[in-house]
């Protein structure tokens, strides 16, 4: 079901957006917290984070926000897709290129109904382990 | 993904390494979108202008370095620094010598200096059915919509990567299946007199963002009521609180000169109910009470027609708190041509250029409330400005700036 936008292997806890939110205009690329105020995780910190996002959308601009996380080293440990996009896995592509590790980004459908705990990205697939 | 012989010996370094990077960069973001191949691209218009720390600096110096060049037309997106009025922004130190960097960089690249959102005011406008590369959602949006011209959502970076290697990845809105609407938009219960206010077109752009997110809408039944600046508004609103890039018009857009005539053959029926506009409405505002403590407009950059309207509506009052307009250098240039700039000024009216006041700090620091009448501002200044907002109409911002207090008219949304 699984398909990998960008390879690699990652673990951390799992947080799922319960509400879609651009990167740009939603997340501080100095800190990684959400800064939407219109989001229900306002606050809440997406770096370390495998950050599942049912729907992305947004602003084109997401991808230099999550450059500029990947540069600083807070870029979420991996994330997690409802359908493909190209806007977050640019990011990734350029961080390649620039000699910069990169979260992997996988396109999981369905992947909103994930439990808040643990989760592990390896061989291009994600496993949850409910807290 | 095939890629031609000509392609393949790009990306192994026949014409330098700049061209090389740009060429893997498009390639394999097509190939991970299930792109077959590359398509030649007329034009692209560069996002990746504003800075958001060193990290866009560096790669755009490092194409810079790599001997890049853009092999199409470019027009570039707004900086995060008005380089007509340097003292409009408030970024300081190191940050703002990067961001000047960043920009410079955009330039020895080959972009033309446009610096704006709103490109297709600026006289980029590519024909109808072209394939083109471009980022900025509101840009994306109008680019497919109502020019009617054929790209995708370029994030940042593969917009370059796109203008350096003259193609994008063959996928998504450069086929034409993809372009018909699965979704049909009924306006029939909304009122004429709501079609016919200038505000309710960007309410109707954050209902549709939030009700179709990506899908293809076509709007019936607004053929009467539109202009170039209200499907802008719409446009930029509905790719905000969505992902939309594509919505079609019936009897107003290029590709749908009916509603039958672009709806794919699956496809839903949305009503568009008063109560679903009035809730939309109020979703662009986050601020109670009559507090307003400054007003910005032209999100997208502000037109010619729209300065004038602002005008129009001030008709020769000073205002109590800022107006800040926000347009491109290209729009002023045609403004103070016009002979109304310094009227304005000296109203209170303060002219923003090559930016604008959500992107970087140029609303004074401290926060408080923002009216506005655009709804991308209303949907990202709280978050990038740490101010509150109050949506209205143009009408509305210009009577709140002379009161110095929220005046909103609530005739015809209740």
């Amino acid at each position: 079901m699984s398909q990998t936008l960008f390879p690699g292997d990652a673990e951390g806890e799992v947080l799922v957006l319960a509400a879609p939110l651009s990167f740009w205009g939603g997340v501080s690329w100095e800190t990684g917290a959400i800064i939407n105020a219109r989001h229900p995780q306002l606050g809440e910190v997406v770096s370390g984070k495998i950050l599942v996002v049912p729907e992305p959308v947004g602003s084109s601009s997401s991808s230099a926000v999550l450059l500029e996380l990947i540069r600083a080293g807070r870029a979420p440990a991996a994330i997690v897709l409802g359908r493909p996009d190209a806007i977050l896995v640019v990011a990734c592509l350029v961080a390649k290129e620039m000699g910069w590790a990169a979260p992997p980004v996988l396109v999981v459908p369905g992947c909103g109904d994930a439990q808040a705990g643990r989760g592990r990205v390896a061989e291009g697939r994600v496993a949850y382990r409910p807290a | 993904m095939k890629l031609t012989d000509d392609e393949t010996a790009i990306a192994a370094g026949r014409d330098g390494e700049g061209a090389a990077v740009a060429l893997r960069l498009v390639a394999d973001s097509g190939r991970l979108l299930g792109a077959d191949a590359l398509v030649p691209v007329a034009s692209a218009h560069i996002d990746g202008c504003l800075y958001h720390g060193d990290s866009g600096t560096e790669f755009a110096e490092f194409l810079v370095a790599k001997g890049a060049r853009v092999t199409v037309p470019a027009t570039l997106n707004v900086g995060a620094l008005d380089l007509l009025r340097p003292g409009n922004v408030r970024l300081a130190g190191g940050r703002r010598e990067m961001a000047l960097r960043l920009m410079r960089a955009y330039e020895a690249l080959g972009c033309r200096s446009t610096w704006t959102c709103a490109p297709y005011q600026a006289g980029h406008r590519p024909a109808l059915g072209s394939d083109v590369a471009w980022g900025e959602s509101n840009a994306v949006v109008f680019c497919n919509s109502v020019l009617g011209a054929r790209t995708n959502r370029y994030g940042d970076f593969l917009d370059i990567a796109c203008a350096i290697a003259g193609r994008a990845p063959h996928y998504g809105l450069h086929l034409l299946a993809n372009r018909r609407a699965t979704v049909r938009v009924d306006t029939s219960g909304i009122s004429e007199a709501l079609k016919r206010k200038e505000a309710f077109w960007p309410v109707l752009g954050a209902w549709l963002g939030r009700t179709v997110g990506e899908d293809v809408a076509v709007i019936d039944g607004l053929a009467a009521y539109a202009t170039e600046d209200r499907l802008k508004a719409l446009g930029a609103a509905a790719a905000s609180t969505g992902a939309v890039a594509l919505f079609h018009v019936a009897g107003v857009t290029p590709e749908a000169p009916t509603a039958e005539s672009i709806l794919a053959d699956r496809h839903a029926t949305i009503a568009l109910t008063p109560d679903a506009v009035r809730d939309a409405r109020k979703l662009l505002s986050t601020a109670g009470g009559d507090a307003v403590d400054a007003v910005a407009v032209g999100s997208p950059h502000f037109s010619l027609d729209e300065i004038l309207s602002l005008d129009a509506l001030l008709a020769g009052r000073r205002v109590r708190v800022p107006i800040y307009l926000n347009t491109s250098r290209h729009v002023l240039g045609k403004l103070e041509r016009a002979g109304r700039l310094a009227a304005l000024t000296e109203a209170g009216v303060v002219p923003i250029v090559d930016t604008c006041v959500v992107v970087t700090p140029i609303l004074p620091a401290g926060g408080g409330v923002l009216m506005t009448n655009s709804g991308k501002f209303a949907f990202y200044a709280p978050g990038n400005t740490g101010y509150a907002v109050q949506f209205g109409s143009l009408a509305d911002c210009v009577e709140s700036a002379v009161a110095g207090r929220l005046v909103r008219d609530e005739a015809g949304w209740q």
